[in-house]
């Protein structure tokens, strides 16, 4: 029983850190930059498939299936991304707010019709399986495999954290801030908003493909159906609850959506009869909806908000 | 083949054309993109339904597969979808707006609620497709080798009838007249002592009416589920921006684009890729001309 629950937590743990990658990267575009990207899971689905195709068991059926080591999977599913991003992006990136989330909310439905569609690459409906996971001969259960992960996505997590800080308060991250407050000052400064706004695009959906490259690695398979609009908002459920324009809200906003999101479940599995288990799955939607309209109406800021930055220079 | 394609695309279009209406006078009038709006087109088509299951869809009158009491049920829903509409806009939006919330801010509360709205649907009348009527009916031959039910003629004839009423609505009642001041310039509407309030309200009850009409009629051909109006969702959005936010005509003739870039795409695409087609249509829209067809200014 107590093994069978510290399991658990492990593995709820390591899906809360991928969780918490995604956050960060849509942090990067929406907290700091402004940017409203409905299409997270799309750059998701990029990053984790990237990863199946390069690194799967080859399969004669398949055009993929390259069984490339795991690290070759990882780099090469952040580059994929970060390509995808800049296309995008340079298509995209100039237009209004809204019109922004519509296109990414329509390129997220499109790259999941590709996934569903194109068999002989993405196994169409069936997914990949076979996905080797990184230095599974060394940790051979089930359990000590997961805790080896925990402690690859804690050290992932840290250095990703670590960076986000690093650059957001040097000049890059200074410019980022001064476009979202007042386009036109930052622009009369010399600033090309939409080479920022782009670069910040690009590094946020990076950040994206790495947490679905990790996700699959971590599965061992990949399905579209891992890939449903209904991801993209439980990640902002995490970044508006925990609060946007901050790196640590993020990580928490993942912590605490995620235990909402699982608790929910797991209370549905026990009350709602099977014969009803759409209705329950319908009522954790519900409550992520609800969560999020909640929060922006009585907590705008989130758990813990932005923190306000003042010039040393302002005294004198 | 094609006259086939024609004929189903501006079918679906009439349905995109309906529902693009209301997302047009939101972006315009609101001043966001609603992306609940596609949950409208459910709710008024279950709502619809709570109609049929009292009164039965009506015996098959002429070639219809349905009788007075659907046309009824369908008035009805656009009533009370309306209303659904205005109290969203009453729960949510309209406290966003006071506190002077950014636009996006809007987006992601109507996210929010579509979130909501779905799944209430699926929570209240289960995951399952339900039916209007199980009657049958055969088709009728329009053209050589164009076929269509004589339920889709009337859904057509019908939307043309809402859409001519609704352009004398906007262009000689007061009410349409200051939705239009409100979607031409909010300050200066205000200045010329529009009320914002009545504005908003109606603007909600419209779209709402409209949006449940075509999730009515998306439920007749030929049946409903919870995901159909999600399913329409960037067919509303493609065929909106497609006309020029705010303008009647451009939506309806957004939407008929829009269905028929959709049915039409399927002589050269397999259909698994076809809910892709209005995203396309809207990528190249924003991209050549992102003021749309019949809008004025960038």
């Amino acid at each position: 029983m107590l093994t069978g629950v510290f399991s658990y937590l492990v593995f709820f743990a390591c899906i809360v850190l991928i969780l918490g990658i995604l956050t960060l990267g849509l942090n990067l575009q929406w907290g700091f930059t402004g940017l409203f990207n409905a299409g997270i899971v799309g750059f998701y689905a990029i990053g984790a498939y990237t990863h199946a195709i390069l690194t799967a068991a080859p399969q004669p059926q398949y055009l993929g299936n390259f069984g490339l080591p795991w690290l070759v999977g990882i780099v090469a599913a952040m580059a994929a991304t970060a390509f995808a991003a800049w296309l995008i992006g340079l298509l995209t990136i100039r237009l209004r707010g809204d019109y922004l989330a519509i296109a990414t909310f329509g390129i997220a439905v499109s790259i999941q019709l590709v996934a569903l569609n194109w068999e002989p690459l993405t196994g169409g409906s069936q997914g990949l399986s076979r996905i080797p996971k990184p230095l599974a001969g060394v940790f051979d259960t089930p359990l000590s495999f997961n805790l080896w992960f925990l402690c690859l996505l804690a050290a992932l997590v840290a250095a990703v954290y670590a960076a986000l800080e690093r650059i957001l308060r040097s000049p890059w991250g200074r410019v980022l801030k001064a476009i979202r407050e007042d386009e036109t000052a930052a622009v009369a400064l010399g600033k090309s908003a939409r080479g920022f706004r782009l670069e910040a695009f690009v590094l946020g959906s990076t950040l994206m493909g790495l947490a679905g490259a990790l996700y699959v690695s971590f599965i061992g398979f990949v399905s579209p159906f891992d890939f449903l609009p209904i991801l993209t908002f439980q990640v902002w459920a995490m970044l508006i609850a925990g609060g946007s324009g901050n790196n640590r809200g993020a990580l928490i906003g993942a912590l605490l959506v995620w235990t909402i999101w699982s608790a929910s479940g797991i209370a549905v599995t026990k009350l709602v009869p099977p014969s009803h288990a759409a209705q329950g799955a319908a009522i954790q939607v519900i409550l992520i909806g609800l969560l999020l309209i909640l929060v922006l109406l009585y907590r705008p800021r989130g758990l813990i908000g932005e923190a306000a930055v003042v010039s040393r220079h302002a005294d004198d | 083949m094609i006259g086939q394609a024609i004929a189903d695309g501006i079918l679906t279009g009439a349905i995109i054309a309906l529902g693009a209406i209301g997302v047009s006078f939101t972006l315009q009038i609101m001043r966001f993109a609603n992306f609940a709006h596609s949950e409208l087109l459910t709710w008024g088509a279950y709502l619809a339904l709570v109609f049929v299951a009292f009164a039965g869809p009506g015996t098959p009158t002429g070639p219809f597969s349905f009788g007075w009491q659907l046309i009824a049920a369908a008035a009805l829903a656009a009533l009370l979808t309306g209303l659904v509409a205005w109290a969203v806009d009453y729960l949510v939006f309209r406290n966003l707006r006071r506190r002077g919330a950014h636009p996006l801010t809007m987006v992601f509360a109507a996210f929010g609620a579509a979130l909501v709205m779905r799944n209430m649907v699926v929570l209240i009348w289960g995951h399952g497709s339900h039916y209007y009527t199980r009657e049958l009916q055969m088709s009728v031959e329009l053209l050589p080798g164009v076929r269509m039910l004589p339920d889709q003629i009337f859904i057509l004839a019908l939307a043309l009838a809402v859409v001519v009423c609704l352009h004398g609505f906007l262009t000689y009642s007061r009410t349409g007249m200051a939705m239009r001041a409100m979607a031409e310039s909010p300050p200066l509407a205000q200045v010329c002592g529009v009320e914002v309030d009545a504005v908003v309200r109606w603007t909600w009850i419209l779209s709402g009416a409209l949006a449940a009409l075509a999730g009515v009629f998306a439920g007749l051909t030929p049946q409903l589920h919870p995901e159909i109006g999600f399913n329409l969702l960037l067919a509303l959005f493609a065929a909106a921006i497609l006309g020029g936010t705010g303008s009647l005509v451009g939506a309806v003739i957004g939407g008929l684009l829009v269905g028929l870039a959709e049915n039409l795409s399927l002589l050269f695409i397999s259909a698994g890729y076809k809910t892709a087609m209005p995203f396309l249509v809207l990528l190249l829209v924003l991209l050549v001309r992102p003021q749309g067809l019949f809008g004025e200014k960038a």
